[in-house]
């Protein structure tokens, strides 16, 4: 696996985003801490749910987040905008290996990405890699073009709103 | 409305929210075009072509020109960076989620050494 990382670092822990190749959105981050820790952080959903997402960036909030993280385990995330209605993540783990690796599916889309996320142990630290395998080059085309990625419902409306404006 | 991503970024992710439009934007990638050979390519009025092309011209994705007769459109400069701002959203994405995530393993660190402290 390609590492673009350099494992020197500096004081700065740095969140990088890159495309590779067709079907692949890659994000890394080093984390001052062992990766039994980080793992924790993101196996368990007291605890994933407080970061997952920001409030502050996605303007949203967690209302339900069940995740039972074993291979052939699955999730639901339940997410809403402030309004009634709410919106749902769901998939299935395919692989848990504890503070190693995760993967799973991303099923609320019809060409969704398989999300690997790894923990590497850098004497103490963990470098985490994070991958989207999307699965053709079109959908990672569609998720980029921000219909799969983002937030499709809303988008779609926003897309009939301005279509409406526009006649 | 959901604020998932900048204003202006939103307005050209919604009028890609549509699959005609996003073809358009891959027609147009490969050279401009009139709105009439954009009709027939879609199979679509000119009228229709025409709404759709509003809404992208709108979001900053598409300049249409006109000369003589013929309307020519082509990629504006937000076609281009589309992809760029994507990319430009999720690193702000991951980079606020994993602020939060350092926060709670410091946590977690805290409490372990104070717990082996005790």
């Amino acid at each position: 696996m390609d590492q673009q990382v350099s494992s020197a670092g500096g004081a700065q822990n740095r969140t990088s985003v890159e495309r590779r190749g067709d079907r692949e959105l890659v994000v890394t981050r080093t984390f001052n801490a062992p990766p039994s820790t980080v793992y924790k952080a993101w196996s368990q959903p007291e605890l994933f749910q407080r970061w997952w997402l920001p409030k502050s960036v996605s303007g949203v909030s967690l209302v339900s987040c069940d995740m039972d993280v074993r291979t052939g385990g699955k999730y639901r995330l339940e997410f809403s905008a402030g309004g009634s209605d709410t919106m749902a993540f769901y998939g299935k783990y395919l692989e848990v290996v504890p503070n190693e690796r995760i993967v799973w599916t991303n099923d609320e889309g019809e060409e969704g990405a398989v999300t690997t996320v790894t923990f590497e142990d850098q004497g103490g630290k963990t470098l985490l890699n994070f991958y989207e395998v999307y699965p053709s080059k079109e959908a990672l085309e569609e998720a980029l073009q921000g219909s799969a990625a983002a937030l499709p419902e809303q988008l779609e409306q926003l897309g009939e709103l301005l279509s409406s404006i526009g006649e | 409305m959901v604020q998932y991503i900048s204003p202006p970024l939103d307005r050209s992710f919604a009028a890609l929210a549509d699959a005609t439009r996003r073809g358009i934007i891959d027609r147009l990638g490969q050279g401009d075009a009139s709105i009439t050979s954009l009709a027939d390519k879609f199979e679509m009025t000119l009228t229709g072509m025409k709404k759709h092309v509003q809404v992208l011209e709108r979001a900053g994705l598409v300049i249409t020109q006109k000369v003589g007769r013929v309307r020519t459109c082509k990629l504006g400069e937000r076609g281009l960076k589309a992809e760029a701002e994507w990319i430009e959203a999720h690193r702000k994405l991951f980079e606020a989620r994993f602020e939060a995530l350092d926060e709670i393993i410091s946590e977690m660190k805290q409490e372990e050494s104070d717990g082996s402290a005790s």
